[in-house]
């Protein structure tokens, strides 16, 4: 039996969260299998000639009885781009599930979710499967501006909500690895996870560090597969060159040589 | 019932619609996706004697129509592969075929030798095409001479079936597939990818570590059609055919051109059941101008 599948999804939303994201949520043709936070589906670009391979998303939540999933498209290039085109009713072919997920949280844990950028979806995906009582679970969000954050408020029932903006126009000023939560009760937390920009994570696994809590993120290298056959999104680790792919996209911060 | 049957030297492929080294893993990665005895055979990635970190990140740059790779032959080397996967693929009930690599003529010899134990690997894919590696790789398939020689030394120690896999960065194919041929090899598969390069204008900078890498796609697909028919219309033996592979309609462009068999590569990257479609396609081709076998189909390019 296959573990991993291609197939036409048709397009049944497509909503931009602001300017630059845009949720996209998809029905699958037959019964999805189980997706966890962290995992991801592999997209093709349709109707753009200079746009050859698929493009990677994380899945930001999935809908059994509906038997959909719906992903945050940000527009990065002009694939991500083409992509928040598409019209309700379309079909989009993935490539899905792929990657591992994050771990998750023990019932005792106290965590801390970081979210930068498109990192957004997955963190909110763990926050709601987590099922830890919001008491126990913090996400810091960072965004350049108020303008750039995705509205999460729904997700409050799932987690406190903490934002930081470059500009300070939303929540803390200045970047989200800045935000108080950092400096000054880091080691209240049990386990940290990540995802967003590289410099993002790489400053959120220093803190973890220093403060000696178990740290997670989910690394987005240039991949061309998606299933471990390319090997181009390699990652150095302790365990010699990984596909972000297939060993991740989810690490360890104590497997990266960062 | 059309016949999808095809034999190159000893080889027996069920039908002749392989997955190219490089984009199957070693076969079980795509079983996640799909029963491996549907498709005819897998070329396996790329091996070498020692363990082999590959070439840093990026190694991988999209271009219009295809992508450039520069892996650098990232592999486990021999000894993991018979000791860890070898013993996890042997009862599929399909053509493995190992590329194999080396930095030195001794390094090939002694790859061989230890391949030529493994009953389930009937053939090998020797590959002196390999464009991202410093020492050995290509440098052996742009010249007759050390074309010749590597194969020629090879076969003094492999009966089974060898294919020499071809570098499309030369001045004359041909010259090169008729080398290999006058040293015993069994058959011969074309092309590898070519070399190539891609620059990011805003950083200045290049796009892979390496600077140049190895294209692929249907970008070269009609550069690869080309060579298939020029190298098929030079040597007597079978000629496996890759280059741009995106559907049944390009396989069978190939095998029109004189490919016995033929090699999907990076459409597996976006489709990676694509191979699948492809037999359903070529199938219904045959059926549809009456023909009862592939072999009917190959070189029957009207002129």
């Amino acid at each position: 039996m296959p573990k991993k599948f291609v197939a036409e999804f048709v397009v049944v939303e497509n909503r931009a969260l602001n300017a630059t994201n845009f949720l996209i949520k998809v029905k699958a043709p037959t019964l999805l299998p189980e997706i966890k936070p962290g995992q991801f589906v592999n997209v093709e670009i349709h109707e753009a000639t200079d746009i050859f391979l698929r493009r990677p998303f994380s899945v930001f939540e999935v809908d059994y009885e509906d038997n959909t999933l719906s992903m945050i498209v940000k527009i990065l290039g002009k694939g991500s781009g083409k992509l928040t085109e598409i019209k309700v009713g379309s079909k989009l072919s993935l490539v899905y599930p792929l990657g591992k997920s994050f771990t998750y949280p023990d019932k005792d844990d106290k965590i801390l979710l970081v979210g930068g950028g498109s990192g957004v979806a997955p963190m909110l995906f763990l926050a709601k499967e987590s099922g830890l009582p919001i008491s126990q679970v913090d996400l810091i969000l960072g965004a350049r501006t108020s303008q750039d954050h995705v509205n999460v408020e729904d997700y409050a029932k799932y987690a406190s909500l903490h934002y930081a903006s470059e500009d300070g126009s939303l929540g803390e000023k200045g970047f989200v690895t800045q935000h108080s939560v950092f400096t000054t009760n880091l080691k209240n937390y049990t386990k940290i996870y990540a995802c967003g920009p590289d410099g993002m994570m790489r400053a959120v696994a220093k803190h973890a560090k220093d403060a000696e809590v178990y740290c997670e993120v989910s690394l987005e290298n240039l991949m061309a597969c998606g299933f471990g056959v390319c090997l181009c999104c390699i990652e150095p680790t302790k365990n010699g060159n990984q596909c972000v792919c297939t060993d991740g996209p989810v690490f360890n911060i104590n497997e990266l040589k960062w | 019932m059309v016949d999808l049957k095809v034999k190159v030297h000893n080889l027996e492929f069920k039908n002749p619609i392989t997955l190219a080294s490089g984009t199957c893993g070693f076969a079980r990665e795509m079983t996640d996706f799909f029963d491996p005895s549907l498709v005819g055979g897998f070329f396996l990635k790329g091996t070498t004697l020692k363990n082999r970190d590959g070439n840093a990140y990026p190694r991988m740059a999209e271009t219009p129509s295809g992508m450039l790779n520069a892996v650098g032959l990232q592999n486990k080397g021999i000894d993991y592969f018979i000791e860890n996967i070898y013993p996890e693929i042997i009862d599929y009930d399909t053509q493995l075929i190992i590329n194999v690599n080396g930095s030195t003529v001794e390094d090939y010899i002694a790859l061989t030798e230890k391949v030529n134990e493994l009953d389930k690997i009937q053939g090998i894919e020797l590959n002196i095409s390999c464009p991202n590696v410093k020492e050995g790789g290509m440098a052996f398939g742009v010249s007759c001479p050390s074309a010749e020689m590597v194969t020629r030394e090879v076969r003094k120690v492999y009966d089974k079936t060898l294919i020499v896999k071809l570098s499309p960065n030369v001045t004359s194919i041909t010259d090169i597939a008729q080398a290999v041929e006058g040293q015993g090899a069994d058959a011969v598969s074309l092309v590898n990818t070519f070399l190539g390069m891609a620059i990011e204008a805003e950083t200045r900078k290049p796009k892979l570590s390496t600077i140049t890498g190895g294209l692929s796609g249907p970008a070269i697909k009609p550069i690869a059609l080309r060579m298939v028919w020029q190298v098929a219309n030079a040597v007597k033996i079978p000629v496996i055919g890759m280059g741009g592979i995106m559907n049944a309609a390009d396989a069978i462009e190939f095998m029109l051109a004189g490919a016995s068999v033929v090699q999907v590569g990076t459409a597996v990257f976006k489709d990676p059941l694509v191979a699948l479609q492809i037999i359903d396609g070529v199938k219904e081709y045959l059926e549809r101008h009456n023909m009862n076998s592939v072999e009917e189909l190959i070189g029957s390019l009207q002129l």
